[in-house]
């Protein structure tokens, strides 16, 4: 822990290592759900006719809120499973801004701070204002 | 058509998007709103839906081997991420307003931009001489070639941060990674090197997709069966076209695939005019 926690750890180029394994990680742990989602999916109605994705119709709330999908997922429901896949790959990129910030921190770089807090800001009010505007 | 044979077809045509993507250097997400619409007859906000999530699994794969050789300028990428995240918001926020069939053509509009884009000249030159606002935001860096490290000063950021703003929009409204506009304002108008350009700009798309990516989910605009064979495809034909690039030059590619990308662009534009969307 103590050696986590030291400056020289935590140098520039490993703060980028870390960068590159979060995201690499983040897209293979997606990919994975999302293969084993759409595995089922096609399992369990792989036979019935395609959905007329022609007229726009909207996913319902079980699929589009965090705990819609959770619930769904655990449940062992095929889109429910997918929607999560999709969702831990929306949150990689989000993940990579909380690890630049903890870089930027160890470094002591106030600027770089406040450019990240901002961005994380922007994140998260899109996060919670994403279905109300 | 069953599901079955829907999520099979699919599959590979997102797999050779992703493939095309990567080639040109388009990103997977700008040849699947097409793949969607114009074959498949789905409603183009399910198509932009899936064309952010193939963007971000495209942006985080690629950007994951970069940033390990050092090559993107992490500082920068942060500080224009401000722009482009404000305006992807901002973006998605007007999609919600604006006519589908507006938004095909100016999706045309972009495509064309984008191809031509791909055979520009690219900027090799590193600055010695930056502006003072780069030097305060500490922008300047370096970057490693088999000739050593080369140091690159950049300037102009006022004007790169605005063109990265309008990025920013576009790829909120459109679902796309606005690539070919990102590496305008950095290559362009600040002046860095391409490779840094290119790298940079592919770092910033995920980050920059997926703050429009959480507003579309929730509005419902990713559908789990179009989002399963879109991500996986793009993801594996991204990949191929990753090994392939070390291997073979992609010039003539690149020029066969810009003139397939104009046809499909005059698809969009003429077929939005008709209010087919």
């Amino acid at each position: 822990m103590k050696k986590i926690l030291s400056k020289g750890f935590w140098a520039d180029q490993d703060i980028e290592q870390l960068i590159g394994q979060l995201l690499r990680y983040g897209v293979v742990t997606a990919s994975t759900i999302v293969l084993l989602g759409g595995i089922i999916y096609l399992i369990q109605l792989g036979q019935a006719p395609r959905p007329s994705y022609h007229q726009f119709v909207g996913e319902t709330a079980g699929y589009t809120t965090f705990s819609g999908i959770i619930t769904n997922a655990f449940q062992f429901n095929a889109k429910g499973i997918i929607q999560l896949g999709v969702m831990v790959l929306i949150a990689t990129p989000i993940l990579r801004i909380v690890f630049s910030l903890i870089g930027f921190t160890l470094e002591k770089d106030k600027l770089y701070i406040v450019i990240t807090l901002i961005v994380l800001s922007v994140m998260l009010f899109s996060t919670i204002g994403g279905l109300k505007i | 058509m069953t599901i079955l044979t829907f999520s099979i077809i699919l599959l590979v045509g997102a797999y050779l998007a992703g493939l095309v993507g990567s080639l040109t250097g388009l990103g997977g997400g700008v040849v699947v709103i097409p793949l969607l619409t114009l074959v498949f007859q789905v409603d183009i906000r399910y198509a932009i839906g899936a064309a952010l999530l193939a963007s971000i699994a495209n942006s985080s794969g690629a950007a994951s081997a970069y940033v390990k050789e050092g090559i993107t300028n992490i500082r920068l990428g942060m500080f224009l991420e401000i722009a482009t995240t404000v305006g992807a918001v901002i973006g998605a926020v007007v999609a919600v307003y604006t006519p589908t069939n507006t938004i095909a053509i100016l999706f045309g509009v972009i495509l064309l931009f984008s191809a031509a884009m791909t055979l520009r000249k690219k900027n090799q030159e590193a600055l010695t001489e930056g502006s003072k606002l780069a030097d305060r935001l500490k922008l300047n860096n370096s970057y490693p070639t088999k000739d050593g490290e080369v140091s690159y000063k950049l300037k102009n950021v006022g004007a790169g941060f605005s063109i990265m703003t309008v990025a920013g929009v576009l790829s909120g409204l459109l679902g796309i990674g606005s690539g070919a506009l990102k590496v305008l304002a950095m290559d362009t108008t600040m002046h860095i090197p391409f490779k840094v350009s290119t790298t940079t700009s592919n770092f910033m798309i995920g980050v920059t997709a997926a703050a429009s990516a959480v507003v579309y989910l929730q509005r419902g605009y990713m559908d789990p069966g179009i989002a399963f064979p879109v991500v996986l495809g793009v993801l594996g034909g991204a990949f191929t076209g990753s090994k392939l690039l070390t291997r073979i030059d992609p010039k003539v590619l690149r020029y066969i695939f810009c003139i397939a990308i104009t046809f499909v662009a005059a698809e969009m534009i003429y077929n939005g005019i008709n209010h087919q969307f």
